[in-house]
This record gives structure tokens, sequence and C-alpha cells, in this order.
């Protein structure tokens, strides 16, 4: 009896060692949270968690704030965010694509921000365009993204003004033998919707209608219509059947080495693209994606990245403070630029970095007659049915009957 | 079969079910065992304080009762001498109602649900969404300049807006009772007009105000045109909800088109009378519609028999192939006549050691037409993922690559274990090297390896990562983007689940009960068939 008494209180011992040790690793959470002068959690990808953290923290020591900056990988950060509010263990902050709004306004988990009229304008018109849902700003803008012809300036000086002069020197180049392919345009095997886009909507295909607000029109499907389909047989004769310009072995993957190692004089990329174009030490310039000859011109897509507050944080009225009045400070979008150079949202920082970075210049003008990229939730529906249409065109489909299945397809997902 | 052992004719003895005495047939206490059940229970009840800390706090008492109950029955249960059979089975039984049975049953109660994005919460948070989501800024209103202030401690005193009015530079105090005029002599305000000081008042730091953010977001001074709420710590802004919710008709109403949603408890969101739903929904039960949509909808079912057939023959090929080419390999290096056995080994394990993962996606670029390395190698131009065979001939070579390491591998363990005497005997009696194999050293195999090769046949039939890290169910005909030549049912359903109108929780758990049943059904029929076999060599 003895003995099993002794192990009673070992066990009870030990228990409260265990407790003490599981619960040290919040210590701000399980104590009172108001003695701490309140924290504010930021979830942002891993690039972008490095380049916040000092400013998060010179944020929080100047207004007695705890501020942690959590990296999440950016594939799954959208819906571990929309898990994680909805349990009540989410951020306050987020920082995120504007195309998740839709379905972050759906689910409930982000409230709008106000922003004040001088503001507004101290972003760029269609950073804040893109992050205006419904009437309402949703979030603050940091950068944009568009893609742009990325051109090997040593195999091919002149810049193209059409799709056609495009071809014509890819394939002087390639009969020449100094390049394999005439353009590097990523397809893959299912299709690639947001670089064919630019292609698609120059031969005057749409994704959606528009609303008389200027907003996009879930029940105004393109897909389908005689317009796409017109447009898919110009893009069905850059295709494998047609010029050969248009692959699906060129993808994701292999398109930008394919460019740095010279087996293509021109890249459809992003700034994403630029630091390995440098790497690999080829003269380079940045020019607007040409569009077919007598057709509108290219517009590619027009991405934001924007800071967002969470709807079930636990300290919004800071977390409004920090997204509203802290993050639209010029320093903060230069030294996101830095950890990753996409051109920053905010004028007065763009004009900052033109100086010492034209690319940015360059990727603004490419992106100038772009398209917001569409927000709402039916987008979700649009992306792997059009891709797939895309490459089955590409790889020699008939261009009406696969566009209609795909509109057909991509109608029915729509609620 | 099992009744010749379990059975309870007449000849089997029946156990004794009758009260038995507390046996004290336990050995002495060691200070080592002593020492370990002390550690491993003082463990188990230090998980369970820690848990306990987070259900208060939630106030999930049923959850709370059920840790207390749990663990005081284990403690009770390895503190006492008495039902030592108990002491065996319990953890084992509390894994699989923890990890089997609880996730089945929540997968099951989902199904019924339309749990998925934009019906994810209650209808009272759906409510709070839309109302929260329509304040807009009252067209022409001023903007304050905010300091959030209190009468009393700034930890707990009634707190109070103190806004300044850019315009005229005049400082009002707001709170819920609405808003009143200070005279200028009591406060002091910095360059952007922003109370620094009030007589009467206490202002709070950010990180006070932090601390009561959640009263701070609430607090709205009444006024003529709406309310003035926080823009964050620094601004004020007089808004006015758009949309409210009447508890009267229970709808939503648009102050502006005087547009009426009203709430359908079917659908879990609020429909406008020309159809038009609002975007936040809530989670409500479905009944089978679920369950029906898989058996109905012409683009689930029509391609579903098809996808079957493709995955049951892409496990069983992925299962046996690897066994052949594993047995193949074990068979020819367990001859002592082979000279450097052991390096032969080493080579042959080594896909086995590298992560699938990547290996998945480096044989993915290796099948690209004009730049992948067997093409190229070959000098051939096959499109491998653009031709349906092709594409599946092509994961399935993947699939042999990465898997029969793991089957040399035990097949090597299991050749080893069979003595050498049988086959000796066998040739001794003249038997021929084949029939020795196919009628001695094959069945002992099996024997050994059959639960092995249902489990990989079984692994096999969800093998997500093997299809979706290459072809992603590549070749899709032309006419239908929602189902692919190499398609298994798990990738098949997961695009139709998670691919259009983002993720669909409750119908994904409406096919995985599909996809379940199947299993089971597959698993329970070779079961049988594996404890025929094992009666028969046994």
């Amino acid at each position: 009896m003895r003995i099993r008494s002794a192990g009673v209180a070992a066990a009870v011992a030990l228990a409260l060692a265990a407790a003490g040790c599981g619960g040290g690793e919040e210590p701000n959470t399980t104590e009172s949270p108001r003695a701490a002068g309140g924290k504010l959690v930021i979830w942002a990808d891993d690039k972008r968690t490095a380049a916040l953290k000092p400013f998060a923290e010179k944020f929080g020591q100047a207004n007695g704030v705890t501020v942690e900056v959590q990296a999440v990988a950016n594939d799954v950060l959208q819906t571990t965010f929309v898990t994680a509010s909805q349990q009540g263990s989410g951020p306050d902050i987020v920082v995120g694509a504007h195309d998740w709004i839709g379905n972050l306004v759906q689910n409930g988990a982000i409230d709008p921000v106000q922003l004040s009229a001088t503001q507004k304008n101290a972003f760029h018109p269609t950073a804040l365009k893109a992050v205006t849902f419904s009437g309402q700003t949703y979030g603050v803008p940091y950068a944009m993204e568009n893609l742009a012809l990325i051109r090997n300036t040593q195999l091919a000086p002149e810049a193209p003004r059409t799709i056609e002069e495009l071809v014509a020197t890819g394939k002087r180049l390639k009969a020449d033998k100094k390049v394999s392919e005439v353009l590097c345009l990523q397809v893959g095997q299912n299709g690639d919707a947001y670089h064919i886009y630019p292609l698609y909507s120059s031969a005057g295909g749409t994704l959606f209608g528009t609303t008389p607000e200027g907003d996009y029109d879930p029940k105004n499907l393109g897909v389908g219509t005689p317009e796409s389909i017109a447009a898919f047989r110009k893009i069905a004769a850059l295709g494998e059947k047609g010029e050969g310009v248009l692959k699906r072995s060129i993808t994701a993957e292999n398109s930008i080495s394919l460019f740095t190692g010279k087996k293509c004089a021109f890249l459809v990329s992003g700034p994403w693209a630029i630091s390995d174009v440098k790497k690999a030490g080829l003269a380079y310039d940045v020019t607007p994606v040409p569009g077919f000859a007598g057709a509108g011109p290219a517009r590619p897509f027009v991405g934001v990245q924007a800071f967002y507050v969470a709807a079930k944080g636990q300290n919004k009225a800071v977390a409004q403070e920090f997204a509203a009045n802290y993050v639209s400070t010029p320093e903060l979008a230069v030294a996101l630029y830095q950890a990753d150079p996409r051109p920053p949202a905010l004028t007065a920082a763009l004009d900052q970095l033109m100086g010492t970075d034209p690319d940015l210049a360059k990727f603004l003008d490419a992106g100038k007659d772009g398209a917001v990229l569409p927000a709402i939730p039916a987008m979700a529906a649009v992306w792997d049915p059009f891709g797939k249409a895309e490459a089955a065109i590409i790889g020699g489909a008939d261009p009406a009957a696969t566009l209609t299945s795909a509109g057909k397809t991509i109608a029915g997902q729509i609620k | 079969m099992e009744n010749r052992e379990f059975g309870a004719g007449p000849a089997t003895p029946v156990p004794h079910r009758g009260p038995v005495p507390p046996r004290h047939h336990a050995g002495p206490v060691t200070v080592t065992g002593l020492a370990v059940k002390v550690v491993v229970l003082g463990l188990t009840v230090g998980i369970a304080v820690w848990a306990a800390f987070p259900l208060v706090d939630a106030g999930a008492w049923a959850g709370l009762t059920l840790l207390v109950a749990a663990t005081a029955g284990l403690c009770y249960l390895y503190l006492t001498r008495r039902y030592v059979p108990a002491k065996y089975l319990v953890p084992g039984t509390l894994f699989l109602l923890a990890f089997q049975v609880l996730p089945v049953l929540y997968t099951v109660a989902t199904a019924f649900t339309n749990f998925g994005d934009g019906h994810r919460g209650s209808k009272q948070e759906a409510i709070v969404a839309i109302q929260t989501a329509s304040v807009t800024q009252v067209p022409g209103s001023t903007e304050y300049a905010l300091a959030v202030a209190t009468t009393g401690d700034p930890a707990t005193g009634p707190l109070v807006f103190l806004l300044t009015d850019p315009a005229t530079g005049t400082v009002s105090v707001g709170d819920a009772g609405g808003l009143r005029q200070l005279a200028a002599e009591d406060v002091t305000v910095d360059a952007g007009g922003r109370v620094t000081a009030a007589r009467g008042y206490t202002l709070l730091t950010i990180g006070q105000a932090g601390a009561r953010s959640e009263e701070i977001t609430n607090l709205a001074v009444p006024t003529a045109g709406g309310a003035i709420r926080s823009a964050g710590l620094s601004r004020a802004y007089e808004g006015k909800a758009q949309r409210t919710y009447d508890a009267g008709c229970d709808c939503i109403r648009d102050a502006e088109s005087g547009k009426v949603w009203t709430a359908d408890a079917d659908l879990g969101a609020f429909v406008a009378a020309d159809g038009e739903r609002l975007a936040q929904g809530w989670k409500v039960g479905v009944g089978f519609q679920n369950l029906t949509r898989v058996v109905t909808d012409p683009n689930i079912s029509g391609p579903f028999l098809r996808t079957l057939i493709w995955n049951l023959c892409f496990a069983v090929a992925s299962a046996g192939g690897t066994f052949a080419l594993g047995l193949l390999c074990a068979l020819a290096l367990h001859s002592p006549r082979v000279r450097g056995r052991t390096i032969y080994r080493v080579l042959l394990i080594l896909p086995y050691a590298m992560p699938s993962f990547a290996m998945l996606l480096v044989w993915r670029d290796m099948f690209n037409t004009d730049f992948g390395l067997l093409n190229n190698l070959l000098g051939m131009h096959v499109d491998w993922f653009g031709n349906a065979w092709s594409a599946r001939a092509a994961v399935l070579l993947v699939q042999l690559w990465l898997g029969f390491p793991y089957m040399f591998l035990v097949a090597t363990g299991a050749l080893q274990a069979i003595p050498a005497q049988l086959t000796e005997a066998a040739s001794v009696d003249g038997a021929s090297r084949w029939q020795s194999f196919r009628r001695i050293t094959l069945p002992l195999l099996l024997v050994a390896l059959s639960p092995l090769l249902i489990a990989s046949f079984a692994y096999n039939f969800n093998n997500f990562n093997a299809i979706y890290l290459t072809t992603e169910g590549a070749p899709f005909p032309a006419d239908n983007p929602s189902v692919g030549a190499t398609d298994l049912l798990i990738t098949y359903t997961y695009r139709l689940a998670f691919g259009g109108q983002g993720a669909q929780y409750g119908f994904a758990a409406a096919i995985s009960i599909f996809i379940f049943t199947l299993v089971a059904i597959i698993a329970a029929v070779t079961f049988r068939r594996t404890r025929q076999q094992e009666e028969v060599y046994s």
C-alpha cells in the first residue's frame, strides 16, 4: 500500500511537471492577455514573414503590443486561414493574393478595411480596384504582378509589336539553329489559364461579362461563346498541329529554364522570373505581351498582394490600425519588394524604387491594359476546365466542341 | 471456416464466465516496473491536464467530463491488480476509438450536411458576416481623428471615443449614448488634430487599447445618419450597415434597394425572390442529397464505372508488378553463387531510400514529350501523357520503379526463412527447379507475404500522389474535363469535391463513404480467401 501511494504521489508530481512544460509554449495565451497589452498575430508565407518581422517588431515596441509573424506555406495559407478562423484559432491579419477575397468573404473570414480618401489615393488605381469586392475595400494592397514578354535582346534586339512578328522572329532564329523553341509560354499537360489569358483576351475572348458597376458577373460566362471559340481558333493555329509555337511540353517547371538556357528567345512570365534571368547573365528586356495583328491588345491578369483583417481575430482594433495606417507606409512596401521583387502598390514606394530597378516600370507598363484577376468565388470553377480545354486545343482538339463542353462544365459548377 | 476455431460446438470447452476470484498472479513489484508505470501514468495525466486548460477555456464541459473519466479510468486500471486482460486491451481500444472510429463517424456525419466553403459556420455567424460586410461610410460624412479614452481605469473603465472633426477642429466625446462636444480649453490636440490629453479622461495607449480590442470594435456612437465606428485606433468614420437582419421575417433587408433575402433552412443561405443567394451561408443538414448526387448526377455516375475498373487494374498491377519484379530480384540474389550480393542488394534498395514525393515529380519531367529524358535518350517522340494507354503504362512504370525495392526487401527476408532442406529434399525426389519453386517456395512465401500484398493493394487503390504528382489524371478527353484516363477514384473525386467551387466537405465525405465501402468489401473478400489458403498450407 505504501508503495502504491508513493506511486500516486509521484504520478501527480510528474503530471504537474508535464502540464507545466506543455503550458510553457504559449505563456501569453494561457495567462492573462490583458496584462501583456494585447497580441497581434500575422500570418504570411515564408518569404514575406522574414521581410515583415522587423517592421512588426517595431510596431509592437512603439505601441506596447506583442506582434507575432507566423509563416504558413503559401499553397495552404488560404485554406488553413479559413479553417483556423472558423475554429477561433486564426490570426488577426493574413497576407495573401487578392483573388482569395471572394472565398474569404463568403466564409465570413475577413472584415472590410475603412481607408480614408487620402489613403486610397496613395495606391495604384488598379491595385485598389483589385481589393474592392461588392463595393467594399477588403484589403490593403502592397504589391502587384502581371505577365510580360521577357526577351533575350542578344537573339532578338527588336521588341515584337504583334504575335505574328514574334513568331516570324522566333522561326527565323529556329531556322538558324540559334534556338530550339519559338516561344516559351507555359502550357503543360493540363493547360494554364493564367498564362494563355493574354492571347485569349487579345483574340476577343472573355471569362466573365461585367455588371453595370464594373464587377465580374458570374452569371454571364464568356467561355463557350462564339467569341471564345473564335479566340481559340487563333490559339489553335499556333498549337502543335499548327505553327508549333504553343506546346504542352513547355511547362511551369521548364519554361524559365529553357529561356535562361537560350533554348528560346521569348518568355512570357512575371516578375518572379527576373531573378533567374539575371542569375543566368542574359541581356534581356521586358515589354508588354503582344496581341494578334489587327486584334485587341493582350490583357494579362493583374494580381495584387494584400493585407486582410480577420473577422474572427482576437485583436481587431489593433489589426485595423496596423492594416490601415501602418501597412500603407512606403518603408514597409520597399522592404517587401526587397524580399520578393514585385512592383509595390503604393505609388510613393514605386517612385522610390523606379530609379534603381528599371524593370518595375516595364512590368507596370506591361500590365497597363491588364484585367484584374477575378476574385469572385465562381472563378474557382473556371481554372481547371478552362486550362484543360486550352491544353486539348493546343494538342489539336476541335476548338468548338472542346470549349462548348468546358463552358457547360464551368456553368454546372457555378451556383 | 472460423467456426472450427471459435465455434461453440459441444466438443469445444466453453470458457468459464462465472465470477472469478481476483487472482494475484503478478510477480513481485520490481523497481524498474514501478518506475515505468509511474512515468507512463504520470505522462498520461500530464497530457490530460495540459488538454484540460483549452477545454475549460472553451467551456467544452462534455469533452472535459470525457477527459476526466478516461484519465481516471486509466489510472484506476493500472493501479489496481485486477482486470489483467483489460490492461492489455484498453490502450489499443482507446487508440482505435480515437483514430479510427471517431474519424469515420465524423466523416459519415459530415456527409449529411452541406459543410464547405460558404457554409462553414452557424446562421448567427453568417448574419454577423453579412451585416459587417455591408457597413459602408455614409456618403459625404466626416472622417474623424480618433483617440480612445476612458473615465476610469485604462483596463476596466468605461470606454469613450474622443473625436476631432478635421474641418472645424472641434472635439467631441462619443459613447453608446451619443455625441457631446467638449470645451476647447479642456483638450490638447496634436498637429493631426488627434487628442493627446483631455481633462477628466485617461487616454489609452495602443497596447492598452489592444487588450480591449473587442469592446472598441463593438463601440458604435449613434448619429442621425448611422453610427461612428473606429477604423483602427487613430481614425473613426460614420458608417451605416446597408443590410440588416430582421428576425420578424427571418430575412436580410437592403436599406438602399429594399431588396429582401429570406432564410432558406434547406439550403443554408439567404435567397431573394429572383433566386439570388447571398454568398455567406451556414451549415445545415441536407439528408441524403450528397449521397444521391453521387448516383444520380450523370457527370459523376457516368465515368464512375470506367474509373473504378482502371482503379482496380492500377492497384492490382501496382501490387502484382512490384511483387513479381521484387521476387525475381530476390530469387536471383538468393543463390549463394552470386558474387557481391550485398552490393547488388544495396543498389536495388536505393530507389526505396529516395523520397517518393520528389521521385514522382522527377519521373513526370522525364516523360516530357520534347524535353524529357526518356524520349531524348531513346530517340523517340512519344506523347506519353497525351495518349490514354501510354499514360497508363507510364504511371505503372513509375509505380514499378518506386515499389519493387520494398517487395525485394521483404521477399529476400521471407526466402531466407524457408529452410533449404525443403528444396533439397524436393530435388532429391526428382523435382525440377521450377517445380520446387512453384510447389514449395512460392506457397510458403505467399503465406508470409499475402498480408503485405493486400496492404499494398489497399494502399495503391487510394494512391493519390502516384497520379496527382505525375499525370494529374491526364489525358482528358476534349469533351470532358472532369475525368481523365489515368484518374483513380480518389483523384477524380478530389477534383469534384475541391476543384470546382472551393471545398465541398459534405460531398467529399459522401464520396469517401462509397470508396470506403468498396475497399472494405474487397479487403473482406481477400482476407477470407487468404485465411482459406493459410489453412490449406498449415
